[in-house]
């Protein structure tokens, strides 16, 4: 009876269908096949952009990523653009991190940086000329930080109190500071076309070897201070436990509500710095694009530094090299600049995909054992 | 009158946009899903809808020859593709890889929004500025019947059209076995699994289908609300639609109502006397303080009924341990 | 008999050949067989993380084994999903309820089963009538889920599987949240579907309910099929071998209290939740020193909100919590304080939740920083001490013979008893003077439940006033002091753990559900109140 079971079962073995693979959870995986992973992950994005860039532009792919190249690094004022744009990026990714940590989904930073950036500009309007610069320089940069804080702060007040959604506020928070900036630029430019000319006499002080050389140490010195922040306070304990488990936050006697309010100040306040860089350092006036969607971004560059600090000066690298190099693309191909919009988002998708790989592995079957 | 009537008929034109927004989004967060990617994939709507009417009216030798079925169905065909393939980004991020669903959808959002940038900057614009007559024609009698003709018949076939998507989605996330099905994949996938639901079908499905669906209400804003004109703003629209689901409480047909009440706060400075251009800008802000507020006052009430799906944001691996 | 019955027919229903499955590195079934015959009841007996579920997870669809044949009526099957499951007449009901808070109990029942119907729910409903009738459930169907006493969720979970018309039924852990009337019941409903035909497997770790109920028994240890054996040709001894894989003492040691003082008193405590439902119904008793206090109950009783009304966790509408200071005798009191001021008061109180994941320690954290979750806010420096708590992690690494690669492995990555060992760990370091432990043993296995047990134990012998929140009747009598009953939210009654009876405390655990009508359940504690 038993011999006959088995007969049967091995008849059926062949029309059995099974699955070809399955998924199985990762136990760990070491650091060097993560970043392998990860460089094969952006490598295949920029072969794909390749393809569409050809394919829109019928250039040689090379010929283009050269160009990218070029545009990144091809001169000495493009190696200091890029680190520009890769300081002002970064600046806002560590302004949005701590709030991530903590699982607070700010994506208002745009809005924060803006409202930063507008005080900047009103002091630099209304006080330029008119006081010292040291004072101006001082109520400037106290203004932008507050400014900032408080736009962020006042959905945290929210979220602490009710837990009202966040992502959803702080979004429209977002337009609310484009149409702040409208109204001003309605009062300032009486010209009516809506454009502040830059005030070039009333900005941050420049010293160094480049315009753009404060812009970049003030970002590389705030980098260190939040690696440090994170990692080694209690504020950035704090920050950790609460984004991982409100419950244990709780149980440990942490004050959920004053930590999110907390941090959520210290993250607006970044985003005015932010703002301060933006248009006392480098563009001397303001505009609705002045934050140029570097508040969403940056969400995408603290993701994927894993709101390390350090790994998000790489990921930040990462984006500013794509724009700087497409931008020249676009220059020199004569394409459309929304280009660089495409790949980034390619690129993005990429990488966002393949934490997929560092995290589970695919299992082909083997074949079944037969049963005794 | 006349300018209550025209207020009114703009209202109902936007809010229109703003339903097909928000029921799809709805579709998609109903199976857990929250996609932030809908600003992203009602421009690609809106962009590929241009680019089926560009493609339609080359293949003509002039203009004039346009019929009205060809230079509404291609559009749309190709509208509803389009975003179903941005949907289909999204699922296939979120569902098969098990991506963080806020950051995929932020970059689906980026992507998109290039890509729409990209079509219509190689596009003839006189295309859909001729095919959008045959989006906004009314029904035949309409002008005969005075205002009540021009507050309800005026429209072009996609508001009608958007209103019993809205009703019909309602009744079938209510009413039927598939929606009970859809729901329960949002509330708690793994009992859905457990039940023989096939979680990635219905996640897949719901946020192709959904995507489709606001990616019509881009083509909407372009073809009906802007009269064929291109403006730079339909990104807006898609983030004011995803506020409106909480408004409408994951509910189509309060959508309507919500949708009409953004509608009406977003056009309401053209139409209140004695303002300066600045003053204009600071009333621009209504309906995202509004916005504000209805979230605000939701959390404050908080009833359990007006949760959102207990799986919302979630990805489910089933053989998570 | 229907040992006999089985017997003549001896059809098989459900065959597994050299089933293996692993996670990672874990292998949790290794080339295991298993048969299942018609009409009988089979346990599947092993500790916690022998990998029961796991097998049978893979008959339900849930895992996909990694090797191995199924075969059901003879023919080999793929099990891919839970509707292949359900194609083959098999049907789970799991630990943790698959059921959606939100719909009713028909929507439940009705989910995901094709039977023609686009909208209508009128046929479901009679069907599901006929089926409580047949087998004597007692339901109502208009429900919601959220609105529920633990067993009717079991029974809907049962319906379920039954109105897919399972022929093979998987019960995990059934009788872990029941009281000992309502797993009688349950085993009379059991009895009469194997009398049906159908066949059922029970996986459980309690002995004596292996004994009552079924037919033979499958033993696995390790993940590995040890032996199957029909249960009339068993004892515990016997089984309890099989599953340990060596004898061991199932006593559970009980100290005489040494000078028992008066610790904590509470006294009226009432609370709400924001629904306005009492959580807690003027709660009183008094926890001393050198004794442990269990408390029993249905889960979701009041047991977590009593806890944390204790640590300063939850908003109180009236009532006193009184601690008293070991040295100085003074009374503090600890209502309405925070977390951080009651240990700034100077007592020390250590909670053991019943989250340990999600409450107690935080996952994705390494031991040493979970051992700082207490801890780091001490000195005024703003930056973190990580020295101290390093030793302490190895220490306690060390004492309690944690299995951890190294003190950085995230908390996440270890086995339950492990994790749990390293949140007792750290509790019992600060040498509390009370010390709250809700479950602490769910999900462990044998060696590691007797090593807290002993753990609270040795914390009774110290001094520490003890409170223990249990779920097996059988340990709770064999470890504790005195035993309070609670049920919705009450104190039904306190007894003394040498002389209680566990009928006694199980008709305690429903009492005042009875006077409260809420529960279906209730005709069942009514005749014994009035008697």
């Amino acid at each position: 009876m038993n011999q006959s079971v088995n007969r049967k079962g091995k008849e059926q073995t062949a029309s059995v269908h099974e699955p070809l693979f399955h998924i199985v959870k990762r136990d760990s995986i070491p650091w060097y096949k993560a970043w392998a992973i990860r460089v094969i992950a952006v490598l295949a994005a920029l072969i794909i952009c390749a393809v569409l860039i050809t394919l829109l532009s019928h250039k040689n792919p090379l010929q283009v990523y050269k160009a990218m190249f070029d545009g990144a690094f091809g001169t000495e004022r493009r190696i200091w653009m890029l680190l520009q744009e890769l300081a002002v990026l970064l600046c806002v990714s560590l302004a949005v991190t701590p709030a991530f940590k903590m699982q607070f989904w700010n994506i208002g930073a745009e809005g924060q940086v803006l409202m930063g950036g507008l005080a900047t500009a009103a002091c630099m309007f209304y006080l330029g000329g008119k006081v010292p610069y040291p004072v101006l320089l001082i109520v400037m940069v106290l203004a932008s930080l507050l400014t900032g804080a408080v736009w962020g702060l006042i959905p945290a007040l929210f979220k602490a109190k009710w837990n009202t959604n966040e992502t959803l506020f702080t979004l429209m928070m977002n337009y609310i500071a484009t149409q702040i900036v409208l109204f001003a630029l309605c009062n300032w430019a009486k010209d009516g076309s809506g454009v502040l000319r830059p005030m070039k006499n009333f900005g941050l002080p420049a010293f160094g070897p480049s315009a753009y050389f404060p812009n970049i140490l003030v970002v590389a010195i705030l980098t260190v201070i939040l690696y440090i922040y994170l990692r080694y306070s209690k504020q950035g304990y704090e920050i950790n436990v609460v984004g991982q488990s409100q419950n244990t936050a709780r149980y440990v006697g942490i004050n959920v509500k004053k930590v999110i309010i907390r941090t959520m100040f210290i993250s607006g306040l970044l985003c005015g710095l932010a703002g301060l860089l933006l248009v006392g350092g480098t563009n001397h006036t303001i505009s609705t694009a002045t934050a140029g969607g570097r508040g969403f971004t940056a969400i995408m560059v603290s993701w994927l530094g894993k709101f390390n600090p350090l790994y998000m000066t790489l990921t930040a690298f990462l984006v500013a090299f794509l724009k700087r190099g497409s931008f020249n693309i676009v220059t020199q191909f004569r394409l459309n600049d929304s280009i660089s919009d495409i790949i980034t988002g390619i690129i993005l998708f990429f990488i966002i995909g393949c934490e997929f790989f560092l995290n589970y592995k695919i299992v082909f079957r083997h074949k079944a054992k037969e049963a005794k | 009158m006349t300018l209550l009537l025209t207020f009114l008929t703009s209202t109902i034109r936007l809010g229109i946009t703003l339903l097909l927004g928000s029921t799809g989004e709805i579709i998609t967060e109903k199976s857990g899903h929250l996609n932030l990617g809908i600003p992203g994939i009602m421009c690609v709507g809106a962009a590929c809808g241009c680019l089926g009417e560009s493609l339609y009216t080359s293949s003509l030798d002039s203009y004039d020859q346009m019929s009205p079925l060809p230079a509404v169905i291609i559009p749309i065909l190709c509208s509803l593709l389009g975003s179903a393939l941005m949907g289909l980004i999204y699922s296939f991020l979120t569902v098969t890889l098990r991506a963080n669903q806020n950051v995929t959808g932020l970059a689906l959002t980026t992507f998109g929004v290039g890509v729409t940038n990209y079509i219509i900057s190689q596009l003839e614009f006189v295309s859909f500025q001729r095919g959008s007559r045959f989006f906004t024609a009314a029904l035949p009698f309409a002008d005969k019947l005075g205002w009540f003709g021009q507050l309800f018949l005026s429209y072009g076939f996609l508001v009608y059209l958007s209103l019993a998507i809205a009703i019909v989605a309602s009744i079938v996330l209510t009413k039927t076995r598939l929606g009970l099905h859809l729901r329960s994949v949002g509330e708690n996938p793994a009992t859905a699994d457990a039940m023989g639901i096939n979680v990635t079908l219905y996640r897949y499905a719901a946020t192709c289908v959904g995507s489709a669906i606001a990616g019509l209400g881009g083509l909407f804003f372009v073809m009906d609300y802007l009269g064929g004109n291109w403006e730079y703003c339909i990104d807006a629209m898609g983030w004011l639609s995803i506020a409106l689901v909480i408004f409408a409480v994951w509910k189509p047909h309060v959508s309507i109502l919500g949708s009409f009440l953004f509608g009406g706060l977003y056009i309401a400075y053209n139409y209140i006397g004695g303002v300066t251009f600045a003053q204009k800008e600071l009333l621009k802000m209504l309906p995202y303080v509004v916005t504000i507020l209805v979230l605000i006052v939701t959390s404050i009430r908080n009833k359990r009924e007006n949760q959102p799906p207990a799986g919302l944001g979630l990805n489910y691996y089933r053989e998570e341990r | 008999m229907s040992t006999a019955v089985v017997e003549n027919q001896k059809q098989i229903a459900l065959e597994l050949r050299n089933i293996t499955k692993t996670f990672g590195r874990v292998v949790a079934n290794k080339n295991v067989d298993l048969t299942v015959y018609r009409g009988e009841i089979l346990a599947i007996l092993g500790e916690n993380g022998c990998g029961k579920t796991t097998l049978m997870n893979m008959i339900s669809g849930i895992y996909y084994p990694d090797e191995g044949q199924i075969f059901v009526d003879g023919e080999e099957v793929v099990i891919r999903s839970p509707k292949d499951a359900f194609a083959h007449r098999i049907g789970m009901v799991h630990q943790h309820f698959k059921l959606v808070d939100v719909f009713n109990a028909t929507e439940n029942i009705v989910l995901g089963v094709k039977d023609g119907q686009k909208t209508s729910m009128a046929e479901a409903q009679k069907k599901v009538e006929a089926l409580i009738d047949r087998y004597g459930f007692q339901l109502d169907f208009k429900k919601n889920i959220h609105e529920m006493s633990v067993s009717e969720k079991q029974t809907v979970e049962i319906v379920k599987v039954l109105y897919r018309s399972a022929d093979i039924l998987i019960l995990d852990e059934p009788t872990a949240v029941l009281t000992p009337q309502e797993t009688e019941k349950l085993f009379t409903v059991l009895r009469r579907m194997r009398d049906d035909g159908k066949s059922i497997i029970i996986i459980t770790h309690k002995l004596h309910e292996v004994l009552a109920l079924t037919d033979r028994v499958t033993v696995l240890r390790r993940g590995e099929h040890i032996a199957t054996v029909n249960t009339a040709e068993t004892d515990e001894n016997q089984l309890t071998e099989m599953m340990v894989g060596k004898k061991i003492s199932l006593n559970i040691e009980r100290l005489e209290p040494e000078n028992p003082r008066d610790r904590l008193i509470v006294s009226h405590i009432s609370c709400t939740d924001r629904e306005g439902i009492k959580l807690l119904d003027d709660v009183s008793f008094t926890a001393r020193s050198g004794e442990i206090l269990g408390i029993a109950g249905i889960a979701g009783s009041g047991q977590r909100e009593l806890l944390e009304s204790i640590a300063g966790l939850q908003n109180l509408d009236c009532g006193e919590i009184t601690y008293f200071d070991p040295k100085t005798e003074k009374a503090v009191e600890l209502r309405s304080k925070t977390p951080l001021q009651i240990r700034d008061l100077g007592v020390r109180l250590s909670f053991v939740p019943e989250d340990r994941l999600g409450m107690g320690l935080v996952g994705d954290m390494d031991i040493i920083d979970n051992m700082m979750l207490r801890s780091y806010r001490r000195g005024h420096s703003m930056f973190v001490d990580r020295k101290k708590p390093r030793d302490l992690a190895e220490e306690i690494i060390q004492s309690l013979e944690i299995a951890t690669p190294s003190a950085t492995t995230p908390v996440r990555r270890l086995s339950g008893g492990n994790v749990q060992k390293v949140l007792l760990g750290r509790e019992i370091a600060s040498s509390p003077t009370v010390l709250m432990a809700a479950y602490p043993v769910r999900g462990l296995d044998i060696n590691s439940s007797y090593a807290i047990y002993h753990l609270l134990n040795a914390q009774k012998k110290s001094g520490a006033a003890v409170i223990f929140v249990g779920e097996d009747l059988d340990v709770l009598m064999a470890l504790c002091d005195r035993i309070m009953v609670i049920a919705s939210g009450r104190i039904a009654g306190i007894v003394d753990g040498k002389t209680a009876d566990k009928r006694e405390i199980g008709l305690l655990m429903t009492k005042s559900a009875t006077a409260d009508k809420i529960q279906k359940s209730a005709n069942n504690g009514k005749e014994t109140v009035s008697s």
